[in-house]
C-alpha cells in the first residue's frame, strides 16, 4: 500500500525499478525463484520476496495479508524486522504482489497456501515463516559483511540495522551493505536455535505504532474507490431483489436517453449502467424499471417464519452433521435426574463495513488490470482469470486498503461485475455499490435456532449436553459450537441445515457469535437453576483446563465479580474461544424499563492469545470486536420477506453509534509463551451471552433471541 | 455548468452537470479522495467536510451550495497532519480500517473550533452522527478529550 504509487496507477514493480536498492530473494528451500526478474531491477542485484533494502537504509517489507483495519500489515512486518534486526524507524511496508507460492499460507501455517485474509489467521499463520525469512535476510547481510571484512560470520553481531564486529571494533549499517552484497543462490534454513531469544525481542510483544495510521488521519490512505485511471467511466448496477431472479429492463430507451449515460450492460443477476459521471450512473440506476423473472427457491423464504421450519426439522429423527460427540448421550440423557432445556434464536446479520463494495477494472484484449480492496487477493486474481478465460499471469491485481472486510470482501462477486462491465464497454470502469446495494445484495451471517438440553445427575453435575443448531448456511453454522474446555462426559453437538436459496457468508467470527450466545447463556441458565454462581459453575466445568481457567479467573478478578453491583445494574459473565484464542468477558448493564433500552456501562475482557506480537493493537482489536459484537447483539437484524431483504440503509439497519458505546472497556492480555493465536475476532463471540446473563441477573427474565431490541425487551418485561 | 469555490484555501473551477453533487465532485472531478462515500443519505458521516467552517454531509449536498464558499476537506485540515486532532488520532492510534476517520476528524474539528472545551456529553452528542464499524468510538472520545485539554 504505497499510497502515492497506487494512486498514480503505477505498479509496484515499476516502483522497485525506480528505487535504488536491493531486494533479497530469500526463498524457502525448494521454492522457485519467481516474482521479480533481474531485468526489471537494472540498478539492483537481485531481490527478495520479502524485503527491499535501499542504500539510505530504508527497509521495505512486503505485507502478505490484506489490511482491512486489523493492523496485521504492521504486526507481520514487525515479526520480519525483529529477526532481520532492522531499524524499525526505517521500515516501510508495502503490499506483497499476488504470489501465493511465496506469500500464501496454508491452514496449518505452511508456506505457499493462499493469500486469504480470514479467520484471524494472519499473525498466527505467518509467525514462524516470517521469523525464518527475517533471519534469512539477516544471514545474507552477515555473509556479505563477513566476506568483505574477511571474518567469520558468527563473529558478527547486529543491532537495529547495524552490523558489528566486536573483535575488530568495526561496524557498518545495513544501508551501506547494499553496495557490495551478493545474493546467494540459496539461503539455508536458519535453525530455531539461531533465531532470537524471545527475551531479546525489541518489537514482538512491545509497543510501537501502526504503520497505516498516519495515512488514515489525512485522507491519503488509498481504498479502491479512490483510484482514478485515465479514461475511466462509472458504473452502477440494479441487482435482483430476490436471489436468482433475472432482469428484464422495461425502459431501456429512456435510460439510454439520459444525458451522460454511455451504455447498458446486461448481467445475469442485474442490469449495469455506465455513465460519464458517478451522479449520472446513480441517477440512471434509480430510474431503471425492471421486471424480475423466474421463480427461484429464495422467493419462498420468510425469515421470521423460518424458525418454525427449524423447530420442525429439530424433531426429525434424521441426524444432521456432527460437530462433536462424546460418551453416549442417547443412553445417558434419559437417565438424568433433571433435564434443562432452552432454545435460542438469532437473526441474519449484515457486514455493514463502512466502505460499500467497489472495484476498478480495465479489461483489455488479452489482459486485465483490477484495483480492489479484497480479503482474497489470489482468489480474486484467479476468479478474474477464469472468468475471462485468461492465464492468471495476465491479470494485474492492485490491492488497496479495505474499508472493512469482516468476511464480505472474501467474496469476489463485486470484482467480477466490474470486470464484466469493463469487458462489455472496452473501457476502464469504476463500479460503485450504493449502501442499499451493499445491504440488500449482502451475504449474511446465517439465521439459526439453537436447541440446547442438559442432563443433571444425582450429584447436581452436568452429565449430558445436547446442542442442535438448525439454520441455513451449511458449514457457517457450526463454528464455535463445540465446548472442548467444558468437561461433560456425554455430549452430542450437531448442525441441521435448510437451504433457503439466499446468500450467506462468514461474518466476523461467524458461527461463534450465535453459538457462544446460546452455549454461554445456557450455562448461565443451568447455574441459576442449580442455584450456583455462574462463574463458579464455569470454573468447575473447566477445572482441568488451566489456560481457560486462568482467562476466566482473570476477568472475574478484573470485574471484581463477587463485589456488590451498583443499584439498578447487574453483571453477566461468559467465556469463549475463537481461532485458538481464549477470551472471557463481564459486562455491567442497566435497563430503561420505559423504553426497553439496554445500556452497557462497562465491559471487562481478558485474553490469552499466545505470544502477542503487537499488544496495543491486539487490545484495540478486542475492543473493536466487543463494540461490533455489542452492535449486533443490541440492534442488528436482517429479515427476508418472500426472498427480499426488508432493510435498506442505516435507518432500518441501525449499527451502534457513539452514544451506545460502553462508558468503559477494560482489557487485559495474559502473558504467554505459547504459539500466537488469532485475536481479531476473539472479543465478539461472548457478547450475546454476557448481556443476556446480565439482563437475567437484573430482571429475572431471559433474552433468548438476538438482537435484544427495545421492543423485545419491553415485551419480555411486560 | 461552471462552479467556483475555494477548496482547502485554493480557488477551484469545476465544470459539471446541474445535478452534480459535492461528494462526487470532490472525489471524482477534483480527485480529493479523503472524503468518503458511506451511505448516500446523511446517516453515517463518512462524507463530512466543512463549508465556511461548518460540518456538512457532502453526500447530500448539491455542488451549487459550495458556490463561492470555502470548502475544507481532510486534506486541507492541515498541510502536514499537524492539526491537534490529527496528532491526537495518531497518538491514540484511533483508526482501524480508517474509512470513517476523515468524517470523524472533520466533525470533531468543527466541534473544537466552536467549543474548545466540550464535556463528554457534548462530544457524544456532536459525534453521534458519525458511524464507525470497527468500534473505535472510545478511542475517538479519548483523542477529542485529550485535544480539548491541550487547546
Amino acid at each position: 500500500m504505497e499510497n502515492q504509487i497506487e494512486s498514480q496507477g503505477l505498479s509496484r514493480r515499476k516502483f522497485l525499478k525506480l528505487g535504488g536498492g536491493i531486494t533479497f530473494l530469500v526463498t524457502a528451500v525448494g521454492l522457485p525463484a519467481l516474482v521479480f526478474k533481474k531485468e526489471e531491477l537494472a540498478d539492483t542485484k537481485q531481490i527478495s520476496a520479502w524485503v527491499h533494502l535501499a542504500a539510505d537504509g530504508t527497509v521495505t517489507i512486503y505485507n502478505p495479508a490484506s489490511e482491512m483495519g486489523q493492523g496485521t500489515m504492521t504486526a507481520l512486518a514487525a515479526i520480519f524486522a525483529e529477526e532481520m534486526d532492522a531499524d524499525w524507524t526505517k521500515v516501510k511496508i508495502e503490499d506483497a504482489p499476488v504470489e501465493p507460492e511465496i506469500y500464501g499460507i496454508g491452514w496449518g501455517g505452511e508456506r505457499g497456501g493462499s493469500m486469504l485474509t480470514v479467520g484471524s489467521r494472519s499473525v498466527s499463520g505467518h509467525y514462524n515463516n516470517l521469523r525464518q525469512s527475517g533471519a534469512q535476510a539477516r544471514y545474507v547481510l552477515l555473509t556479505a559483511v563477513a566476506e568483505k571484512w574477511g571474518v567469520e560470520r558468527n563473529e558478527l553481531k547486529t543491532e537495529s540495522g547495524v552490523v558489528f564486529h566486536p573483535k575488530s571494533n568495526r561496524k557498518i549499517t545495513y544501508g551501506e551493505i547494499v553496495e557490495f552484497v551478493k545474493i546467494p543462490a540459496s539461503v539455508p534454513e536458519i535453525p530455531d536455535s539461531d533465531l532470537k531469544n524471545p527475551k531479546d525481542f525489541k518489537l514482538i510483544g512491545k509497543e510501537y505504532q501502526r504503520y497505516d495510521v498516519p495515512f488514515k488521519v489525512d485522507g491519503s490512505a488509498i481504498y479502491s474507490g479512490d483510484i482514478h485511471v485515465p479514461g475511466m467511466v462509472y458504473a452502477a448496477i440494479v441487482r435482483s431483489p430476490v436471489n436468482g431472479t433475472q432482469p428484464e429492463l422495461k425502459n431501456e430507451s429512456a435510460i439510454r436517453g439520459i444525458k451522460g449515460v454511455l451504455n447498458l450492460v446486461s448481467l445475469k443477476h442485474g442490469v449495469g449502467v455506465v455513465a460519464n459521471s458517478m451522479e449520472t450512473a446513480l441517477k440512471a440506476k434509480a430510474m431503471m424499471e425492471i421486471t424480475w423473472k423466474g421463480d427461484p427457491k429464495a422467493k419462498s423464504h420468510n425469515s421470521q417464519e423460518a424458525y418454525a421450519e427449524y423447530e420442525q426439522l429439530s424433531k426429525s429423527s434424521q441426524t444432521g452433521s456432527i460437530v462433536a460427540q462424546a460418551g453416549d448421550l442417547n443412553r445417558e440423557l434419559p437417565k438424568a435426574q433433571k433435564t434443562i432445556k432452552a432454545d435460542y434464536k438469532n437473526d441474519y446479520v449484515y457486514h455493514a463495513q463502512m466502505e460499500p463494495l467497489n472495484a476498478v477494472a480495465h479489461v483489455k484484449a488479452d489482459s486485465a488490470e483490477v484495483w480492489v480492496g479484497t480479503q482474497a487477493s489470489d482468489g480474486t486474481r484467479n476468479d478474474v482469470a477464469n472468468h475471462l478465460g485468461l492465464d492468471f499471469k495476465a491479470i494485474n491485481l492492485h490491492t488497496c486498503y479495505l474499508g472493512g472486510g469482516f468476511g464480505r470482501r472474501s467474496m469476489t462477486d463485486f470484482v467480477i461485475e466490474a470486470v464484466d462491465i469493463s469487458k462489455a464497454i472496452n473501457l476502464p470502469v469504476k463500479l460503485q455499490w450504493t449502501r442499499e446495494d451493499d445491504l440488500q445484495y449482502g451475504a449474511f451471517r446465517p439465521i439459526s435456532l439453537q436447541k440446547l438440553e442438559a442432563g443433571i445427575d444425582q450429584n447436581g453435575n452436568i452429565n449430558s449436553w445436547k446442542h442442535v443448531v438448525i439454520g441455513t448456511g451449511g458449514g457457517l453454522l457450526g463454528s464455535g459450537a463445540d465446548i472442548p474446555f467444558y468437561d461433560i462426559p456425554n455430549k452430542l453437538i450437531e448442525v441441521r441445515n435448510i437451504d433457503h436459496g439466499v446468500r450467506t457468508k462468514h461474518w466476523r467470527a461467524v458461527g461463534h457469535g450465535p453459538n457462544k450466545f446460546a452455549i454461554e447463556t445456557f450455562v448461565d441458565e443451568i447455574a441459576l437453576e442449580q442455584k450456583k454462581d455462574p462463574y463458579q459453575l464455569r470454573r468447575e466445568l473447566m477445572k482441568n483446563h488451566p489456560r481457560e481457567l486462568a482467562v476466566l479467573d482473570k476477568v472475574a478478578d478484573m470485574a471484581k465479580w463477587d463485589s456488590p453491583v451498583p443499584k439498578g445494574r447487574a453483571r453477566g459473565i461468559a467465556f469463549a474461544e475463537r481461532s485458538g484464542s481464549l477470551a472471557a468477558g463481564v459486562c455491567e448493564i442497566s435497563v430503561d424499563r420505559s423504553t426497553g433500552k439496554i445500556k452497557v456501562h462497562k465491559i471487562w475482557g481478558s485474553l490469552d492469545g499466545g505470544v502477542v506480537v503487537h499488544p496495543q493493537n491486539a487490545m484495540y482489536q478486542m475492543e473493536g470486536s466487543l463494540v461490533m459484537g455489542l452492535s449486533s447483539v443490541l440492534f442488528e437484524s436482517i429479515t427476508f420477506k418472500e426472498g427480499q431483504v426488508e432493510q435498506s440503509n442505516f435507518y432500518d439497519y441501525p449499527i451502534l453509534r457513539m452514544e451506545d458505546a460502553p462508558e468503559e472497556i477494560i482489557l487485559e492480555i495474559i502473558p504467554s509463551t505459547e504459539k500466537p493465536t488469532g485475536i481479531g475476532e476473539a472479543g465478539l463471540p461472548f457478547m450475546g451471552a454476557i448481556i443476556s446473563n446480565a439482563f437475567a441477573a437484573l430482571t429475572g427474565k431471559r433474552l433468548r433471541h438476538m438482537p435484544f431490541t427495545p421492543e423485545k425487551v419491553l415485551e419480555i418485561l411486560s | 455548468m461552471q462552479y467556483s469555490f475555494i477548496l482547502n484555501g485554493k480557488p477551484v473551477q469545476v465544470t459539471a452537470e446541474e445535478d452534480a453533487n459535492l461528494l462526487w465532485t470532490l472525489r471524482e472531478r477534483l480527485k480529493m479522495t479523503g472524503t468518503k462515500y458511506g451511505c448516500g443519505v446523511s446517516l453515517c458521516g463518512s462524507c463530512i467536510v466543512h463549508i465556511d467552517g461548518k460540518p456538512i454531509k457532502s453526500c447530500i449536498t448539491p455542488l451549487s451550495q459550495a458556490e463561492g464558499k470555502k470548502v475544507t476537506t481532510i486534506e486541507g485540515l492541515s498541510e502536514d497532519r499537524s492539526h491537534p486532532l490529527q496528532l491526537a488520532w495518531i497518538e491514540e492510534q484511533v483508526p482501524q480500517c480508517g474509512y470513517c476517520q476523515s468524517g470523524q476528524i472533520m466533525q470533531a474539528a468543527a466541534l473544537l473550533a466552536e467549543n474548545p472545551n466540550p464535556n463528554r456529553e457534548e462530544i457524544i452528542k456532536h459525534m453521534n452522527g458519525v458511524l464507525c464499524r470497527c468500534g473505535t468510538y472510545l478511542k475517538i472520545l479519548k483523542a477529542i478529550e485529550k485535544t480539548a485539554q491541550k487547546v
